[in-house]
């Protein structure tokens, strides 16, 4: 079909008032308005064969991706019902990280999720990322966030699972797959989330050294006991100095963060510098800006013990200069790397992390690389077949472009 | 004919005969779980001793076609570990082996019979936990936890079962052997290990576990608080929670569940006049931190109506007091032959009201209902004391039940918080999950089973699919069950529109 003929369809779909425009390469771009229009168009795209790329802000999705249409979730942008008595909160998925930030201060509310990239990226493109920043390290991924979610099918079909409740084990957990996956199994339009009191008391402790020593301060707080909500190295681009950067982020009451704090200093071999306040919040913002200032962004999951061979494998394949953007979350093993790498390279450490059944998600990339390497690239043995099916469930027509395997 | 006997000889000849339990008396003993209304007898039990011998077991009953139902300790509470006749029931408690702790990684590596209790005691000379601690923890095990995707007092700090699990050895339906997530927990691809647990055995066996370990507080403090009425009592769980303050447990008991404990061995002191009390417990890094959040969350249990607040510091004062909670299960099996455990999640905010609706309907059915739940996560659990002889007296336990989940629905929460659907809560399933959800849900199924062959008949009500896609009543269980059908539907309300831009 036409792109002329396919926006013709479009507006006949949603009527003349939907937002639908055209991207510099002429595909038209719709905005679905509600979860219902959403269904619509998947269930017309996936009857007529249309290719459909989901899209945000458009900071983490390549801007070549080949589709007949771009579905984009900016009209999706409820960031209302929010309980701060119950410290839940539902939320579409078009809201900027920002936006909802604000909309729970203001209940005194706080989500525990920071990430890489800028402050107006989409919620969406976290649940597709399933990115994560220093802050996992005390709270978790972004799936331990998410109580519930409606997923809207590659097929067009309304999937609800979970819901304003901290607890759920009724079914199956459809949103751990939906979380993370790239937008392979649909689009999710709504999301309900975990919040917590704003804390009372937040704290940063920054260290400078070599590489391996502000390592060894990590190493050195967790062998004391210590869970910070925040234990990250920092290379000096990410930290935007000229040595490694190890920075500890405390939150709680105010007296459980004066005994981190002092546990903190008592175990580090070096000195550490505090930051408190807006200074902390910069700090922290200006790391996390970073993660999307080079083409490539892409994370590996190693082990606490293994993260030297880890960092020796990025200097080795991708970054021998140390002149790019890499964080590592030291209690979880992931490491974060941002750059302009090219495919081979990329392979090269994927396949070296691969051999330390290490994954490494590439989570932003152009589009050749993405469809070269895939999000994920081989899986390990068995897996490739169930994910095969699980997206053949929701995706039968195969028009979500989300390449998820590589293609090398 | 069928292929059943040829399965189970080629399985005694994997496990050795000793291990393939074939007698009615033998597969009596594994005919119901820690739900004593629910009973199905088994057409064996096997008992593999290892990953090898399971992968064999399951291969040869893929190729003859038998389905089967894996199986950890018995202590679930939803029917979910329940085979039928045709069916080989696949007990995992000789794969008990914890096959690594890694202290520096924090994280264990055991095999699915690992008693939960164990792998904490085994963990405790690093300083090291394994954090859920569900009141069963002395006898269920790993692999039970991952399949029902189990909680316990402890999760609301630290998170449930799916929130501590890294990687998984599975071995699927058709026999693959297949590993899921990555050691260090980082997903590789779809999150495969999360959609995995809590799938209460549909998709497979898993194997060997990697479960992450958390530091043990160096300062614990628990406080007791007691209410002469049950709403203060749910008040003061919401006014902790939007404190700030996180508890490492907020547990609430009533009244009947109080003096069930205290007239028991497992007596812990609570004040038997109380409408209901409160357990708090507290931990941190030092004892001075610690006890400035007591005292702070004292001032919020006065401020809410608490007639007595005490504050156990030494670690047998605090056993003392847990003790009588973890026991209460066992203390309240002392007031009737049998006992149902329900379980359900609430809203924090709407426990007082439906506290008062499930004490009406228990009161209205002249049914005793006893309440010992999850107080800070609103996971409730009703308990209900019968006697399963009495068949009128049955016939009003399940329609309490049904009442109750209807209650929890209506207040927007969930039919299970972590007991799992099993065969017991598949009559509310489409209540909380319309047709297009239950058809993925069971699309999901047959990516990993696609005959549908493990724990057949559970989570998902399949056979009624005609009933819950005209949108009427359906009752899923299959036709071994004994649980008496429901007198009413639950119904839950239509989830809440979002406002646009700014919202509410």
């Amino acid at each position: 079909m036409a792109r002329g003929e396919l926006t013709t369809r479009l507006r006949a779909l949603l009527g003349t008032a939907a937002p639908i425009e055209t991207t510099p390469d002429g595909v038209p771009r719709v905005a679905p308005r509600t979860t219902a229009e959403c269904a619509l168009l998947l269930r017309t795209a996936s009857a007529d064969g249309w290719r459909v790329r989901v899209t945000g802000a458009e900071t983490w999705t390549p801007p070549d991706a080949p589709a007949d249409l771009f579905l984009t979730t900016r009209a999706l942008r409820g960031a209302g019902l929010v309980s701060a008595a119950d410290l839940v909160a539902t939320a579409e998925t078009g809201v900027p990280l920002d936006t909802l930030r604000r909309a729970f201060a203001d209940h005194g509310a706080w989500l525990a999720l920071d990430a890489p990239g800028a402050p107006g990226r989409s919620l969406g493109s976290l649940l597709a990322t399933a990115t994560a920043g220093p802050l996992r390290a005390g709270f978790g991924l972004l799936r331990d966030q998410v109580l519930g979610l409606t997923l809207v099918t590659g097929d067009g079909r309304v999937v609800t699972v979970g819901g304003r409740v901290v607890k759920d084990v009724a079914g199956y957990d459809l949103a751990k797959l939906a979380v993370g996956s790239f937008g392979a199994f649909g689009v999710v339009t709504t999301v309900h989330l975990r919040l917590r009191a704003i804390p009372r008391a937040d704290q940063t402790l920054v260290g400078t050294g070599r590489r391996d020593a502000v390592l060894d301060v990590a190493r050195a707080i967790l062998a004391g006991g210590l869970t910070p909500a925040a234990l990250e190295l920092m290379s000096p681009a990410a930290a935007r100095t000229d040595a490694w950067t190890v920075a500890i982020r405390l939150v709680g009451t105010g007296d459980e963060v004066a005994a981190d704090r002092a546990a903190v200093q008592q175990a580090s071999p070096i000195p550490l510098v505090e930051r408190t306040g807006a200074d902390a919040a910069a700090f922290w913002q200006e790391m996390l800006d970073g993660g999307t200032a080079a083409p490539v962004t892409l994370r590996a999951g190693a082990l606490p013990t293994g993260l030297e061979d880890a960092l020796d494998l990025v200097a080795l394949h991708l970054d021998e200069a140390v002149r790019d953007w890499l964080t590592v979350t030291v209690p979880a093993g992931t490491l974060r790397w941002s750059g302009a790498a090219g495919p081979d390279a990329l392979i090269r450490f994927r396949d070296a992390a691969a051999a330390r059944e290490w994954p490494v998600t590439i989570e932003r990339a152009p589009w050749g690389t993405c469809l070269r390497l895939g999000h994920f690239g081989a899986y390990r043995e068995g897996v490739h077949r169930l994910v095969t099916g699980l997206r053949s469930a929701f995706d039968p027509a195969g028009i979500l472009v989300a390449p998820l395997s590589g293609n090398p | 004919m069928s292929a059943l006997p040829h399965a189970l000889d080629a399985v005694s000849g994997i496990v050795g005969p000793r291990w393939v339990r074939r007698r009615r008396a033998e597969r009596e003993t594994y005919a119901s779980d820690g739900l004593p209304t629910l009973h199905a007898l088994p057409a064996a039990v096997v008992l593999p001793a290892s990953r090898e011998e399971v992968v064999r077991v399951i291969r040869v009953l893929a190729h003859h076609g038998v389905p089967f139902v894996p199986r950890g300790a018995g202590t679930g509470l939803s029917g979910g570990a329940l085979a039928d006749p045709d069916a080989i029931l696949l007990v995992l408690t000789r794969l008990d082996r914890i096959l690594a702790i890694e202290p520096d990684d924090r994280r264990a590596v055991v095999e699915p019979g690992v008693v939960n209790a164990r792998l904490s005691r085994a963990a405790l000379p690093y300083g090291l936990q394994y954090a859920p601690d569900p009141s069963s923890q002395a006898a269920c095990t790993i692999g039970g936890n991952v399949a029902e995707n189990a909680g316990g007092p402890h999760c609301l700090k630290y998170g449930v079962t799916t929130n501590h699990i890294l990687e998984l050895d599975v071995v699927l339906p058709d026999g693959t052997e297949v590993v899921l997530g990555s050691p260090g927990g980082e997903a590789w691809g779809p999150d495969l290990v999360g959609l995995f647990v809590g799938s209460e055995g549909t998709f497979g066996v898993a194997t060997a576990i990697t479960v992450r370990l958390v530091p043990l507080a160096p300062a614990v403090r628990t406080l007791l608080a007691d209410f002469d009425a049950l709403r203060p009592a749910g008040e003061a769980v919401s006014a902790i929670i939007a404190s700030g303050v996180v508890p490492a447990a907020l547990e609430m008991m009533d009244r009947n569940c109080i003096r069930a404990v205290e007239a028991s061995i497992y007596r812990a002191g609570y004040p038997t006049d109380a409408a209901a009390v409160l357990l708090v417990e507290l931990d941190g890094r030092t004892d001075a931190a610690v006890a400035d959040t007591a005292r702070e969350v004292e001032q919020l249990l006065r401020a809410a109506g608490a007639r007595q607040v005490a504050v156990a510091r030494e670690a047998r004062e605090r056993e003392r007091l847990w003790q009588g909670r973890k026991k209460a299960f066992g203390a309240l099996g002392r007031l009737s032959p049998d006992l149902i455990v329900q379980d359900a999640v609430v809203p924090r905010t709407a426990l007082p009201d439906v506290l008062e609706a499930i004490d009406a309907i228990g009161q209205r059915l002249g049914l005793t209902v006893s309440n010992v739940f999850h107080a800070g996560d609103g996971n409730l659990h009703p308990n209900i004391t019968f006697d399963r002889r009495d068949a009128a007296e049955r016939a009003r336990v399940e329609q309490a039940a049904a009442e109750i989940m209807e209650v929890c629905l209506a207040a927007g929460g969930t039919i299970t918080g972590e007991h799992g659907v099993g065969r017991d809560k598949l009559r509310y399933m489409p209540a909380m999950f319309d047709a297009t959800t239950l058809g993925a849900m069971r699309d999901v199924r047959r990516a990993f089973d696609r005959a549908e062959r493990a724990n057949p008949g559970k989570v998902i009500p399949v056979h009624a699919c005609r009933e819950w896609r005209t949108g009427g009543w359906a009752d899923g269980r299959s036709s071994d069950s004994t649980a008496s059908p429901s007198a009413h539907p639950p119904t839950r309300p239509p989830a809440g529109a979002v406002s646009v831009e700014g919202g509410t």
